[in-house]
């Protein structure tokens, strides 16, 4: 599999470690007051979809950076490629 | 009809007119008392021993494919029941007892083969970890064996305890441990089922739950509408998405585990043997193929092949400790789908949903689960309680805790 890294260009997958559903970006208020039935999905529950999957990958052997990839989990076919930093952003974080 | 060396030379010299089909090609009715969703090893198993154990009646297994075709069909075969914590080690003991009795019980060669398991021990502190497993499977009533350099020496004397690369210090044996011929497994049941009146409906997807008022009324299928008293979901490496259909997200992801196996050669690999420095495990089929795998590929896949990366890091596994295969061809390699939960222990549960029941998170070991898991789970279905061996298998784990159980 390549990683069309927005940085770095084409890579090869296994210089990257796979973190799981990028849903974990969004982790929990934990000052709401469901916050720990919230934690619990966030910690254990996934979507686990075959189609399209939003993802993150860290590039551990290349640049350290996260990314978020969409990738088809029927055919590895991956069709978007983003810095996990600027989708952060994007949704109005500081980092 | 019973199968017996009688038969096999009276079909011999009758020209072998006499056979027939294994199962019975059932259409499905209109409704089940007991609807199994999956044909793998685990839902024939659970229909098997809803009918046998429980004397239950209108039960019906829908698989999607053919049966066998998911992970019963293509794993690596391996029983053993050598595990550390007490909410796993009696049900996996009482899975490796069923493996013991299950020929007779089936009246089908499934080729259960006690050739024994071994875990090579390369430092010390793998020795302690593997001590206290020893003995917490002694304590639960199964067999474990911790083997000096000498003794592994005599039973494998191709295996380099001098100067690998990762010294062979020792290892943990457990000698009632070994491989089933994995197809047999689900034919075996499929007929023994059958012969109790079990429907195995082929080619029969489901498509949907009918769900009304938090109760689960049967199933669309693409052979149509099937009502249920008490449905069944067992689809391993496809729990997320059939379960998806019932608006539930699981503690699971889907992960490709990869198989790979030799040409034959001559028998040289008389049991099991698991590396303990990398991930890597073989056994020698009966045929003569080298059989083995690894790691998983480490990412959500539900496409049954791997990449190449992981059949790298496989075989430089093999090369670690068996150097002798580096000349060997490779005949086929394969990938299914695994049910990864998110402490690697499985789930037999009740769902919210009322009548809708759950079997699944088996990860990449859950072949050697097929007898007990059967048992345990027609036990839930025919009696709403837990089986006494799979209590810690519940969905609540993770919310209370105790996921280490
Ligand atoms: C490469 C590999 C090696 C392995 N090695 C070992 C090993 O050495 N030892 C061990 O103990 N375990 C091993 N395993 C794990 C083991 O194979 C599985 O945990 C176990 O087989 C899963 O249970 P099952 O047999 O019921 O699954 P399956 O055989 O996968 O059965 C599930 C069935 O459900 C059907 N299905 C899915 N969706 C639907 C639907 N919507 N409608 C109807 N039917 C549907 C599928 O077609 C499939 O036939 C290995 C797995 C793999 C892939």
């Amino acid at each position: 599999m390549i990683i069309n890294h927005p940085i770095l260009g084409p890579r090869d997958s296994a210089e990257f470690t796979y973190m799981g559903d990028a849903a974990l970006l969004d982790r929990p208020d934990w000052q709401a007051k469901d916050a720990l039935l919230q934690f619990i999905d966030y910690g254990y529950l996934r979507d686990n979809p075959a189609g399209p999957h939003t993802e993150l990958w860290y590039h551990e052997q290349g640049d350290r950076s996260f990314l978020v990839i969409t990738r088809d989990t029927t055919t590895h076919e991956i069709s978007s490629v983003k810095l996990a930093s600027d989708v952060a952003r994007g949704r109005g974080r500081s980092k | 009809m019973r199968y017996s060396g009688l038969r096999v030379i009276k079909e011999a010299l009758t020209g072998h007119k006499g056979w027939k089909p294994t199962w019975r090609d059932a259409t499905p009715q209109n409704h089940y008392d007991f609807l199994v969703i999956g044909g793998g090893g685990h839902g024939l198993a659970t229909a098997y021993y809803l009918a046998r154990n429980h004397g239950a009646k209108k039960i019906a297994v829908i698989e999607k494919g053919w049966i066998g075709g998911g992970n019963v069909g293509r794993n690596t075969t391996i029983v053993r029941s050598n595990y550390l914590l007490d909410g796993n080690e009696p049900f996996y003991e009482h899975s490796l007892k069923l493996w013991e009795g299950l020929e007779q019980d089936l009246n089908y060669n499934a080729m259960v083969s006690q050739r024994g398991i071994l875990n090579l021990v390369h430092s010390d502190a793998q020795r302690d970890a593997f001590t206290r497993r020893g003995n917490a499977m002694i304590l639960n009533g199964a067999d474990a064996d911790l083997m000096s350099t000498k003794d592994i020496q005599k039973r494998y004397p191709f295996l380099n305890v001098t100067d690998a690369r990762f010294p062979i210090k020792g290892g943990l044996a457990q000698h009632r441990g070994g491989t089933v011929r994995h197809d047999a497994v689900a034919w075996g049941y499929a007929r023994a089922a059958d012969q109790l009146g079990v429907d195995i409906i082929q080619n029969c997807e489901v498509l949907g739950f009918r769900i009304e008022s938090g109760k689960c009324l049967g199933v669309e299928t693409s052979r149509g509408y099937i009502g249920a008293s008490k449905v069944a979901s067992c689809v391993a490496g496809s729990s997320g998405r059939l379960m998806a259909k019932a608006e539930m997200r699981l503690p699971i992801e889907s992960h490709v585990l990869q198989a790979f196996v030799t040409e034959g050669l001559k028998p040289i690999l008389p049991g099991v043997i698991t590396f303990g420095a990398g991930h890597f495990y073989c056994s020698q089929s009966d045929k003569g193929g080298i059989v083995f795998g690894g790691d998983l590929d480490g990412y959500n896949s539900y496409a049954q092949r791997g990449n190449l990366p992981v059949v790298e890091d496989v075989c430089e596994g093999a090369m670690a400790i068996f150097p002798m295969l580096g000349r060997v061809r490779l005949l086929r390699m394969w990938g299914g789908i695994m049910d990864m939960s998110m402490d690697g222990s499985p789930i037999i549960d009740q769902t919210h949903i009322d009548s809708l029941y759950f079997n699944g998170g088996w990860c990449y070991g859950g072949f050697k689960a097929t007898p007990a898991s059967g048992w345990c789970y027609a036990h839930l279905l025919a009696t709403d309680t837990p089986h006494e061996f799979a209590t810690a298998f519940r969905f609540d784990r993770f919310a209370k805790g105790q996921n280490d159980r």
